[in-house]
């Protein structure tokens, strides 16, 4: 088994040009920061991707949203981004809205052999138009296609040589449905260690979902709205 | 007429111990800042998060922990964390107590629209169609009439629609009101200093108002 890559650059270095590549992440919150710089030193191009959010200008994907790698991103929430908006209203990038939660579930159900399901999200509005509505117990659904992907990009804390993963905080978020989701999952990680480090009780991802992983060097882990309070004089 | 803590504040009123609570961004936010003595409430944040803590002290910052605004937040002891998928199936599959979100229009039949403006650069719908079709309890948190004084409550909306028929509950500035799809908003109970007449003329949608209109409770 060998799962381990060099770097970012090794992980991603078969990605080619009009590829769908999911990114984990919710915000600036667990995104895979190394691929996705080694995404724009590599320069691939007309790229379509799953994620939640598309960035800050000068962040995440935002950095590839720059460099004009990004054709289609699949969101539920793209506010924050200048250049996102300017490219959006230009036609230069195409943008297609689902709402949050069956993102997620699409994203659940593609690695999970399903190829579609009922929801009750978006019934009556511009989501639901197209698609295929059904009542059960006297309410509405509509039906949503499960999400796959050339390759899942995701990020961890803790990760071991046989690709179990161990996410962090609310960092998790969507990075065990699409880990589970690519067709080649990379997973970067702050922590790479031996089997038999991580406790078996507490792997959030197994590694048989995940093919490629690496210690990323550094973790900006920047944060989008730094809230605190003060302490009482 | 009540500002906007003043909302919140009766909103708080509805939790009943023991809830599991989403709070939205804006007005519903401040809800947790008024949850009445005795009463323990769990936050959900919809980016995987039950348990949601206050905003950290400056040292206690963790890039790792942040609500569904994006903002730094804590834990509390009994946090718990988990994944969006397993954190919609809470919302969809009606483990959510009570939902508070905001909205730009609401009507008398209980749809709602808060995500979109045509013409205006849309930013998503993020988790709000998954909440308001989801949950079976719904208050929403809006003001009542817009700066141009023009009703929010409305026949129909005319922005585009998050969900339909989910609301039963608008908690305004100047009224509580419940939806009654058939009748349209039921008038419940006055903000402070507020006439029957006033909420009349602020309403588009129709509006059932009962012969006794009590003044709200905040405190």
């Amino acid at each position: 088994m060998k799962k381990v890559v060099q770097n970012a650059d090794e992980a991603v270095a078969d990605i080619r040009d009009g590829m769908t590549l999911m990114l984990g992440g919710f915000g600036l919150c667990g995104i895979p920061e190394n691929c996705i710089e080694a995404l724009v030193r590599k320069g691939v191009r007309d790229l379509t991707c799953i994620s939640n959010n598309a960035g800050v200008d000068d962040f995440g994907i935002g950095l590839m949203l720059k460099q004009r790698q990004v054709r289609k991103m699949i969101s539920s929430y793209v506010g924050e981004n200048a250049e996102f908006e300017r490219q959006l209203l230009s036609g230069e990038l195409e943008v297609e809205l689902i709402p949050q939660g069956s993102l997620a579930e699409r994203c659940r159900a593609g690695g999970a052999g399903i190829p579609a399901f009922f929801t009750p999200a978006g019934y009556g509005t511009e989501i639901g138009e197209g698609k295929e509505v059904r009542e059960y117990n006297g309410k509405m659904y509509l039906l949503e296609a499960a999400l796959t992907a050339d390759f899942a990009i995701v990020k961890a804390w803790k990760g071991d040589t046989h690709g179990n993963l161990i996410y962090r905080g609310t960092a998790r978020n969507f990075n065990p449905m699409m880990a589970t989701a690519g067709r080649i999952t990379i997973a970067e990680v702050e922590h790479l260690v031996e089997p038999g480090e991580l406790d078996p009780n507490f792997i959030h991802t197994p590694g048989i979902y995940v093919q490629r992983i690496f210690q990323g060097p550094a973790y900006e882990k920047r944060i989008e709205q730094r809230t605190v309070r003060q302490r009482n004089a | 007429m009540l500002d906007k803590h003043g909302i919140a504040k009766r909103i708080a009123r509805e939790l009943r111990d023991g809830y599991y609570v989403n709070l939205g961004i804006g007005i519903p936010t401040l809800v947790a800042n008024y949850v009445p003595a005795g009463i323990e409430v769990t936050l959900q944040s919809e980016n995987g998060l039950l348990g949601m803590g206050p905003f950290p002290y400056e040292e206690e910052v963790d890039p790792d922990l942040i609500n569904a605004g994006k903002q730094t937040v804590t834990f509390l002891p009994g946090s718990s964390l988990f994944s969006s998928a397993e954190s919609f199936a809470m919302i969809r599959g009606g483990h959510v107590d009570l939902t508070v979100l905001g909205a730009m229009e609401v009507s008398d039949r209980g749809d709602i629209a808060n995500w979109k403006i045509p013409g205006k650069m849309v930013k998503g719908m993020g988790g709000a169609m998954d909440l308001v079709a989801g949950a079976e309890n719904i208050i929403v948190a809006m003001m009542h009439v817009n700066k141009e004084g023009e009703s929010k409550l409305l026949p129909q909306c005319s922005l585009p629609l998050t969900g339909v028929g989910c609301i039963r509950k608008v908690v305004t500035e100047l009224a509580v009101l419940d939806i009654d799809p058939e009748r349209g908003f039921v008038l419940l109970e006055r903000a402070p200093g507020v006439s029957v007449d006033y909420i009349r003329q602020s309403t588009a949608g129709r509006l059932l108002v009962p012969d006794h209109v009590p003044e709200m409770q905040l405190d």
